[in-house]
C-alpha cells in the first residue's frame, strides 16, 4: 500500500526552465485580470452570479499546461469544477468565452447564454460540462477513464472539486470505481482544498487529517501537496500525471489553495485577508530568483486589464439568445 | 414465442453485435446472473458492478462522454430516486452545453407491480421519468416491442431510460420477433442458462435476429373500438385489452391504444381516437396524485373539449406509501382487470 507523503517544503522544489516561469505566471496574471473582471461586471449589473478561482490559479494553471489537449479518449477528459478558468485559459481558451457567458450573451461558447460563469464546456478539447450540483463530476469520470483504459494509449482522466463535497457519496463512488482489483482506471482524482464549504469551515464538518488520506483505503496513490506554488504543483502534478498515464491506475491528489474572493457572489466577492495569494508569493520568488521585474510583471497586469475592459466593453453591446432558443438543443439529431 | 426477457436479451445481443453497443452493467447484470430478471444473460459486454446506483449512472454518463455507447441497468426502479440528479443531468447536458454533447446511453430498469415484491420492488417511475426533460422514455408490453424498443434504443444519440414492466417479463408474446426459432424450447435451449454451473455456458444466439426497431415515440391500436378509447402501457395495458374483449360481447366497443413510448408520445394517435369515441379512459399504476395520466387528462381537456361526450378519466394507482405484500393490498392499491372493466363500462355509459 502507497503512503500518503504529506506537504514538501518549497525549497525542495528545483527550479522550473524560465519559459516556463514567465509563462506561468503570464497565465496566471490572466487568470486573475479575467476573474476580477468578471466580479466587476456582476457588480456593475452585467451578470447575475459570479464564482469562480481567483486564489487557485497557481495550481490550476500548471494543470492546464500539463494536459494533453484534443479530442476523444485518446486525450486528457477533464471534469472540472466551477473554480477552473485559470485551467481552460492554460488550454489556451480566450478570455472572452468566460466574459460572455458571465453576461450570458447568445454568442456564449460554452452554454449559449444558458448558465453561469465559470460553467465551461468544451468537447473538442473533452471538457465536460460543469454542472452546478457538488461533486457529481466524480461518478462521472471513471466512466471516460474506463473508455480510455480500453482505447489504450496515455490518455487520462482528470476530475476536480472541493473538499466540502468530498462529503458527498459521489467522492465515494469514485475511490470505489476507480480501483476495483484488476480493473483499476486512469483517473487523476483531484481535491482543491480550501479549507471553506460556502461559510463552513472544514475543521467542523470532516474528520479526516487529510482528504487524500481517504484514497489509502482503497490503495490508491495519495498526496497532499502546496497548491499555492505553481513550481510545486507542476512538478507534483506531472509526477501524479505520468503515474496514471504509465500505470493506468488511480491518483488522489489533494491540492491545498486559497480561496482570494470568498465563495461567490453570494457572499460578497470582495477581496479576503488572511488568506495566501499565491500571485503575490509567485511574483515575490520571481523577482529574488531574477526572472522577471516588478516594472514588467506591473505593466503585464495592466495589460491585461485594459484588454479585459475592453472585452467586457465589447460582450455588453452583444444580444442576448432569442427566447426562442429556449426549444434547441433539448435533444441531438442525427445529421 | 420469447418472452420479454429473452426479447430484450437478443435485442441486446444484436446491439453488441450490430449497433455499437459496448457495455451493458449493473448490480449482477454480468455472469453467473445475468440480470435478476435474466435480460442479460449470456451477453459479451455484460458486467458486474458495484452495488452503486450514483456510479451505475455516472458511468454511463462518462462512457456516453467517451464515444462508447452504455446499456446501464438499476436492478429495480425503486432504488433509481438516489440517482435523481445525475438523471437531470444526463437529461441537460445537450442542451447546457448548447448542443455541444450528447449522450447516447440507455437506463433500463424494471418498474410495478405484479410480482409481489411488497412496498418495494413494485415502484413505478413513469410519472418520475416524464418529469426529467431530455429524455426519451419508452415501455413496452409484449415481448416484440420489447425488442423493437431497445434496438431503437441503442440507436439513440439520446438517453433513454428503458422502462420494464415486471410482471410481464416471463409472460410469453403472441407475436415473433423476426429471426427467433419457431419453437420456444429450442430458443430456451439456444439462449437460456442452465441451473447450476454456469462457467462454461455459452448462450447460442438465432443467427437470423435483425434490426426490427419500433419507432420512439409511435404509439399502437391494439384494439380497434367505436365507443371508448382506452390508454395504457405496461403492465396494465393487457389488462386492458381483457377487459375490452371481455366488454364487447355486452356491446360496449372500446378501442384500447398502447402508448409504448412515454415521451415523447403519439398524441396523434390519442387525439384521432379520442375525437372518434368522445371517451377517454387512461390506465397506468402509478400513484394517482400527479400522475403521467394527468398530464393526457390535462392535454385531452384542452385540445379535445367539445369533442368530448364525457369527462376524460384516469385509473392509476392510489395514493398511498406503498404496496403492501399481502395480495389483498395489492390488489387493492393498483388497478386490476375488474377495476379496469368496470371504469370502461362506467365511462361507456356515462350520460350528462
Ligand atoms: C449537491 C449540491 N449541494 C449544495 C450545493 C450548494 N453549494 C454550492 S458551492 C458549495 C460549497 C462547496 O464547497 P467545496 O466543495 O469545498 O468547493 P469550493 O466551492 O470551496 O471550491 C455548496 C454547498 C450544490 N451546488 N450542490
Amino acid at each position: 500500500m502507497s503512503k500518503p507523503r504529506l506537504l514538501n517544503r518549497p525549497e525542495d522544489a528545483a527550479p522550473l526552465e524560465r519559459d516556463l516561469l514567465v509563462r506561468m505566471h503570464d497565465l496566471m496574471v490572466k487568470a486573475r485580470v479575467l476573474e476580477e473582471r468578471l466580479i466587476q461586471m456582476y457588480k456593475q449589473g452585467h451578470g447575475y452570479f459570479w464564482i469562480g478561482g481567483p486564489g487557485e490559479e497557481a495550481f490550476n494553471v500548471p494543470l492546464g499546461l500539463l494536459m494533453k489537449k484534443g479530442q476523444g479518449p485518446a486525450y486528457d477528459y477533464l471534469h472540472a469544477h466551477y473554480r477552473q478558468s485559470a485551467t481552460l485559459l492554460a488550454l489556451g481558451e480566450e478570455p472572452i468565452g468566460a466574459l460572455r457567458q458571465m453576461k450570458n450573451t447568445a454568442s456564449d461558447p460554452y452554454s449559449g447564454g444558458r448558465n453561469f460563469a465559470g460553467h465551461f464546456s468544451k468537447r473538442e478539447w473533452n471538457i465536460a460540462p460543469v454542472s452546478s450540483p457538488i461533486e457529481v463530476q466524480y461518478t462521472m469520470a471513471p466512466g471516460t477513464a474506463l473508455a480510455q483504459k480500453r482505447h489504450g494509449g496515455d490518455g487520462i482522466t482528470i476530475v476536480t472539486g472541493g473538499d466540502a463535497g468530498t462529503a458527498e457519496g459521489d467522492f465515494a463512488s469514485c475511490l470505489v470505481w476507480s480501483s476495483r482489483p484488476g480493473m483499476e482506471l486512469p483517473v487523476l482524482i483531484i481535491v482543491t482544498n480550501n479549507q471553506w464549504g460556502i461559510s463552513t469551515p472544514a475543521g467542523t464538518q470532516h474528520g479526516e487529517t487529510h482528504v487524500a488520506d481517504r484514497g489509502r483505503a482503497f490503495n490508491i496513490r495519495t498526496k497532499t501537496i502546496d497548491g499555492n506554488d505553481p513550481i510545486n504543483a507542476w512538478r507534483e502534478l506531472k509526477e501524479a500525471m505520468e503515474y496514471v498515464r504509465r500505470e493506468r491506475k488511480p491518483f488522489l491528489l489533494e491540492a491545498m489553495v486559497s480561496r482570494l474572493y470568498g465563495h461567490s457572489s453570494a457572499s460578497g466577492a470582495n477581496f479576503v485577508g488572511g488568506e495566501q495569494d499565491c500571485l503575490a508569493r509567485f511574483e515575490e520568488r520571481l523577482l529574488n530568483d531574477g526572472v522577471l521585474t516588478r516594472e514588467q510583471m506591473n505593466s503585464l497586469r495592466s495589460r491585461y486589464t485594459e484588454e479585459m475592459a475592453a472585452l467586457a466593453r465589447q460582450v455588453r453591446e452583444e444580444p442576448l439568445p432569442g427566447p426562442e432558443t429556449i426549444w434547441n438543443h433539448i435533444y441531438a439529431e442525427r445529421k | 414465442m420469447a418472452n420479454m426477457a429473452q426479447a430484450i436479451r437478443m435485442a441486446l445481443h444484436y446491439a453488441e453485435e450490430n449497433l455499437g453497443v459496448t457495455d451493458i452493467f449493473g448490480e449482477d447484470v454480468g455472469a453467473p446472473l445475468g440480470g435478476v430478471f435474466t435480460a442479460t444473460q449470456g451477453l459479451k459486454t455484460a458486467w458486474n458492478t458495484p452495488l452503486d446506483e450514483r456510479g451505475i449512472i455516472g458511468m454511463a454518463i462518462g462512457l456516453a462522454m467517451a464515444g462508447q455507447r452504455p446499456v446501464a441497468e438499476i436492478q429495480f426502479a425503486d432504488y433509481i430516486y438516489n440517482t435523481i440528479d445525475l438523471l437531470k443531468i444526463a437529461g441537460n447536458t445537450c442542451w447546457a452545453s448548447h448542443g455541444d454533447w450528447n449522450l447516447p446511453m440507455v437506463v433500463k430498469t424494471p418498474v410495478g407491480s405484479g410480482i409481489r415484491g411488497s412496498l418495494y420492488h413494485s415502484h413505478s417511475f413513469d410519472a418520475t421519468a416524464t418529469h426529467i426533460p431530455g429524455w426519451k422514455i419508452v415501455m413496452p408490453s409484449n415481448p416484440l416491442d420489447a425488442y423493437g424498443l431497445m434496438i431503437s434504443a441503442c440507436q439513440e444519440l439520446n438517453p433513454v431510460m428503458y422502462l420494464e414492466p415486471k410482471a410481464l417479463l416471463r409472460i410469453k408474446g403472441e407475436e415473433r420477433i423476426p429471426g427467433e426459432p419457431e419453437d420456444d424450447k429450442s430458443l430456451s435451449k439456444l439462449i437460456d442458462a442452465p441451473l447450476g454451473d454456469r462457467s462454461q455456458w455459452k448462450p447460442q444466439w438465432p443467427a437470423e435476429l435483425s434490426a426490427y426497431a419500433v419507432p420512439i415515440g409511435k404509439g399502437k391500436v391494439v384494439r380497434p373500438g367505436s365507443h371508448v378509447t382506452v390508454v395504457s402501457y405496461g403492465r396494465t395495458l393487457p389488462l386492458c385489452k381483457r377487459a375490452a374483449d371481455e366488454l364487447a360481447s355486452s356491446g360496449v366497443d372500446a378501442e384500447v391504444i398502447d402508448m409504448r413510448s412515454l415521451w415523447p408520445y403519439d398524441w396523434e394517435l390519442i387525439k384521432g381516437s379520442v375525437e372518434k369515441t368522445g371517451r377517454v379512459l387512461y390506465v397506468n399504476e402509478d400513484t394517482e396524485v400527479t400522475n403521467f395520466g394527468e398530464h393526457l387528462v390535462r392535454r385531452t381537456v384542452e385540445e379535445l373539449f367539445y369533442k368530448l361526450l364525457a369527462p376524460p378519466r384516469l385509473l392509476a394507482g392510489k395514493f398511498v406509501p406503498g404496496v403492501g405484500l399481502a395480495d389483498t393490498l395489492e390488489m387493492a392499491s393498483v388497478p386490476q382487470l375488474g377495476d379496469i372493466t368496470a371504469a370502461i363500462r362506467a365511462l361507456a355509459s356515462e350520460q350528462p
